[in-house]
């Protein structure tokens, strides 16, 4: 089968599909460990919980979808989704913050 | 007529239509969930401080759905680098386990929401809470005037708060070692059975029974419908869709990375789901 | 229309493009399920304007309430009342129906008239062709793009027909408001729009796609037309702002029928009663969210009009059109700026100054590259052979009335000024000067400038110029008034047009005065309202009988242009070009010293 340059020797990369694999199972037992440990401070345990989220979410975008070596036009795409996503969320989050508290407790 | 780059890449953006198509596709789902997320992050940071439900949900259950859709992630790409390496039957084996990993996922889905919506709070008119999962519902359900009749009585097993635990925001707090720790005493399950005419109101915990089911009940629910929906076009391909593997066998190949594409960014949304919902 | 006879049809090659073959495609696969895009553009095209007229009328019915409030509407009003019964009892248009048909002219007007005519309609017939594609990327899906929008569409109007009629929350159905309304209206809406939010998803994907896969060789980025360009920016704009709409509409569904309280907040009073609501959620995120689409949205409107009106100035005014680049440019700066200035419609929401002023100066930074395009535009003028076509006209009404729409926009922009603007007639009066006057002219211009290449005849020049002539003053009359109106504080969505407002003593005070002027005005706006509809009457003679009897046209480029739509067979036939294309020059190349001609086609290799 003729192949093209976006994708290169597949047989080996098989090992690197395992390793992601293993990977996410070890971050989600970490996760729920966490979890059960009930660290002191809720914030703690939102920023690991989000942390192993966000480095599971990067093995599988990375290696399963391949991002990791893609063309310069998704990643294009791609930048300017995360920018318009980061703003929707970030404002809106701050122009809730920067309004004052409702009047009824 | 063709239309060029349906199987080749094109020279100036190394990139086949279709492959451009799906990540412009997942661009876009990218803020729909992003939307969601957001919504959740501002009714969680905007609530009432104490109201926001803790543990409603079966961590040990959503863990093992997380593992499902982690190793169906895994037998879809391996499924596509065996078509890749020219091994067609290997890659109907793989992507066989890919297809019972959604399968299951719906399952233990539905058994979930099954819980959730058999699980009822009931409150009396003294004021006492009864919370626990539905036994059974006696008498009544019949049709007067075209309307249903209620129940005699409900029959529920859980545990019984007191009439101020409510006000003190305990029955928020169903977690309940949690409550334990927060009324000094030992709650016991048992069966209570509750005669209509003494309770005030009566639900159980579907999307209407406070914001974070709410949100929980919309964004699993939309989840699942993308496992549904990519679980579909994923069994089209590896079943009735497979002739094609004879006749344009790159073709083929590329549909079945597409297909995967998608299949991956489902895991990612739930990558995310699973710690929010059901953890922090 | 004439079928062309030539099948374009390459048996050669391998890889066939889709499961069905078109070797005879019959009569329902050539116009009815057609997957070729100059099918599916003029699809669209007849859909939408039939959707334009119809929002046009629900407007004429709410001026007539407006002007002569709770009088019957003369000749239609018994007909309303015969089939929407009491909501217009006694041939009146009741403040409930008014609110619904208010509602349902915005939402027609936006999504169902103007994107679907400037976008999909134009974008579908023209893009491909523009940058020398077969077609669009994906056929298939660009078919179900429309037939989701159809859907949509049908919802919509049947709603008007449900107990209760159609959705009255406004076109924006700001929460609580429109789900404690306790009709299925809304309803309605909401699964309407997420059939028309899919059929851009489809169609925006597919946009994007075609332009960056299938663009002809030598056709360089900086070689596309104008109009392709807006037309990509739009796609995108579509792409990434439509589905927070989607995420917004899925959650406002579940309020309405899963009785969840996203955006209803904890103590809200419906009917004089407590709601038996859990609680807990935010009427803002629902405004966050629809603003998030909705600013956008209104690019999403003017961008294909701007790119329609550089088309049709560059070819009449015969010469190159000024500062392709910076046009080029500022409209990729407009596209990703439209995303960071929603808030500016939530000034009066409560906003906190920080938060305000920052939107307040993204607002002001978009402004700019608004200018420079119609800067460039005008200066395009300079110094041209300027060809006084119905077309042009148009396109040079266009100028100053989106000029006019621009730059009273500044004063809503500003978060101190909108304190007193907000929700008036003045609000109004702007944006219909950029989506009526504004867009609206643009893509009548459109349609007088490729209605040949479409049907391979012209349309009448005599009836379009009466056409453009009683639009022009028309539309003048309706909207700047209304500036006025909302200036002396008149709010908009009143179903009496203000009348019970009204300080009718004139030596009450100044303020009473006033209004009194203020309301009166309201009669001459509806009249100038129904004869606008008059004015369009040639147009709609024009548009029929040129497909039997216009002037026919001699070549496939009747108009001298240089783009590639003009390369082709007239009308083209299904795959576009006859012979492969290859693209040589900039796209517009008028009036070049020393070339044999006064225009240089795109793929014309040489200047002789
Ligand atoms: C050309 C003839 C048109 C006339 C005479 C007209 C007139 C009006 C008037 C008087 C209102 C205010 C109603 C009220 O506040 O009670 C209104 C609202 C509106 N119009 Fe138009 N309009 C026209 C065309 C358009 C077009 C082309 C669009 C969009 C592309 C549009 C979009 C809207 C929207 C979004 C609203 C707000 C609806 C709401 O309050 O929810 N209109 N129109
Ligand atoms: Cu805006």
């Amino acid at each position: 089968m003729s192949d093209n340059k976006a994708h290169h020797g597949h047989g080996d990369h098989s090992k690197t599909y395992w390793l992601v694999f293993f990977a996410l199972i070890i971050g989600t037992i970490v996760t729920v460990g966490a979890y059960f440990i009930h660290f002191d401070t809720i914030f703690l345990t939102i920023a690991l919980a989000l942390a192993i989220a966000s480095v599971k979410a990067s093995l599988v975008a990375g290696w399963f979808m391949h991002l990791a070596s893609e063309q310069r036009m998704i990643y294009t795409i791609l930048g300017f989704t995360a920018f318009f996503f980061l703003g929707m969320m970030l404002l809106t989050i701050w122009a809730m913050q920067d309004t004052p508290k409702p009047i009824f407790p | 007529m063709d239309i060029p780059y349906t199987v080749m890449p094109r020279r100036d953006t190394g990139l086949y239509n279709a492959k451009l198509g799906i990540w412009l596709f997942l661009a876009s789902e990218v803020m729909l969930f992003g939307a969601l997320f957001s919504s959740y992050i501002l009714l969680r940071v905007g609530s009432y401080p104490g109201v926001w439900p803790h543990g409603l949900l079966n961590v040990p259950v959503g863990t093992v759905n997380t593992l499902v859709l982690i190793c169906s992630s895994v037998t879809v790409v391996l499924g596509w680098a065996a078509l890749k390496a020219n091994q067609f039957a290997k890659y109907r084996k793989i992507q066989a386990i890919t297809l019972a990993c959604a399968g299951m996922f719906c399952c233990i889905k539905s058994y979930e929401y099954y819980d959730k919506f058999t699980h009822y709070e009931v409150i009396l008119k003294d004021g006492r809470v009864i919370d626990g999962h539905l036994v059974e519902k006696v008498g009544g359900g019949q049709l007067v005037d075209g309307r249903r009749q209620p129940p005699e009585a409900i029959v529920i097993h859980g545990v019984e708060f007191p009439a101020d635990a409510k006000a003190a925001g305990m029955a928020k707090v169903p977690l309940i070692h949690n409550l334990e720790k927060a009324s000094g005493h030992h709650l016991e399950h048992k069966e209570f059975r509750i005669p209509w005419s003494d309770t005030k109101k009566v639900q159980n915990y579907g999307p209407w029974h406070n914001t974070y089911l709410a949100i929980y009940f919309t964004m699993t629910g939309l989840h699942a419908l993308h496992v549904i929906g990519g679980a579909l076009v994923i069994g089209w391909i590896w079943g009735p869709g497979a002739a094609m593997w004879k006749s344009d066998p790159e073709r083929y190949t590329n549909r079945v990375e597409v297909s995967g594409l998608f299949w991956h960014f489902v895991d990612l949304v739930w990558i995310f789901l699973f710690p929010i919902l059901y953890l922090l | 229309m004439s079928q062309s006879t030539k099948t374009a049809h390459a048996p050669a090659h391998g890889a066939h493009h889709s499961g069905g073959d078109h070797h005879d495609p019959g009569f329902w696969r050539t116009y009815v399920f057609s997957t070729d895009h100059k099918v599916i553009g003029i699809q669209y095209g007849v859909s939408s304007l039939i959707f334009l007229f119809m929002g046009f009328l629900l407007m004429l019915a709410m001026r007539w309430q407006i002007a002569w409030p709770n009088q019957p509407i003369p000749v239609v009003g018994p007909l309303l009342e015969a089939v929407l019964g009491q909501p217009a009892s006694g041939g009146v248009l009741g403040a409930d129906l008014y609110n619904s048909f208010g509602a349902m002219h915005g939402t027609i007007m936006v999504f169902l008239g103007v994107v679907p005519l400037g976008f999909a309609a134009f974008g579908n017939y023209l893009v491909p062709l523009q940058i020398g594609a077969p077609d669009m990327t994906f056929p298939r899906i660009n078919m179900a793009s429309f037939w989701s929008f159809l859907v949509g569409g049908l919802i919509m109007m049947v709603s008007f027909f449900i107990p209760g009629g159609a959705a009255q929350g406004g076109w924006t159905s700001y929460s609580p408001l429109a789900t404690s309304i306790p009709t299925d209206g809304q309803t309605y809406w909401i699964i309407g729009m997420v059939f028309l939010i899919t059929s851009s998803l489809l169609g925006s994907v597919n946009f994007i796609a075609t332009v960056i896969q299938l663009r002809a060789p030598g056709m360089g980025w900086m070689r596309m037309p104008f109009f392709t360009w807006a037309q990509f920016v739009t796609a995108f704009i579509l792409l990434l702002a439509f589905p927070p709409l989607e995420a917004a509409a899925v959650l406002q569904l579940m309020d309405k029928v899963a009785g969840t309280s996203f955006y209803l907040p904890t103590g809200l009073i419906t009917g004089g009663k407590l709601a038996d609501i859990s609680g807990g959620g935010s009427p803002l995120l629902w405004q966050h969210l629809f603003w998030f689409l909705a600013h956008p949205e209104v690019y999403v409107l003017i961008l294909p009009a701007m790119g329609i009106v550089g088309e049709v100035i560059a070819n009449n005014s015969r010469k190159p059109i000024f500062g392709y680049r910076s046009l080029v440019y500022s409209v990729l700066a407009v596209g990703f700026i439209s995303f960071i200035v929603w808030a500016h419609h939530m000034y009066l929401t409560g906003m906190g100054t920080k938060i305000s002023t920052f939107f307040q100066t993204t607002t002001m930074i978009i402004s700019v590259p608004s200018v420079i395009i119609l800067t460039c535009l005008f200066l395009s003028l300079w110094g041209g052979s300027i060809r006084f076509n119905s077309a042009m006209l148009f396109s040079l009404a266009f100028l100053p009335m989106f000029g006019i729409g621009g730059l009273t926009g500044l004063p809503l922009g500003f978060n101190f000024s909108d304190i007193h603007l907000h929700d008036s007639y003045y609000v109004i009066a702007h944006f219909h000067y950029v989506v009526a006057p504004g867009s609206i002219f643009a893509l009548f211009a459109g349609v007088y400038y490729w209605y040949p290449k479409a049907t391979g005849r012209k349309m009448n020049e005599l009836l379009g110029k009466i056409h453009f002539a009683g639009s022009f003053v028309f539309m003048n009359l309706i909207f700047f008034p209304m500036f006025a109106q909302g200036i002396a504080g008149m709010s908009r969505r009143m179903s009496d047009g203000g009348a019970s407002y009204m300080v009718s003593d004139a030596t009450a005070d100044v303020v009473g005065r006033l209004a009194k002027s203020v309301i009166d005005a309201n009669v001459g706006i509806s009249v100038a309202a129904f004869l606008l509809g008059v004015s369009q009457i040639p147009f709609i003679i024009n548009f029929f009988m040129s497909m039997f009897r216009g002037e026919k046209v001699t070549s496939d480029n009747p108009w001298d242009a240089t783009t590639l739509e003009w390369q082709t067979p007239t009308p083209p036939p299904h795959g576009n070009f006859t012979e492969s294309i290859k693209v040589y020059r900039g796209p517009y190349e008028y009036s070049v010293p020393g070339a044999a001609r006064d225009f240089l086609p795109q793929n014309q290799p040489s200047r002789a």
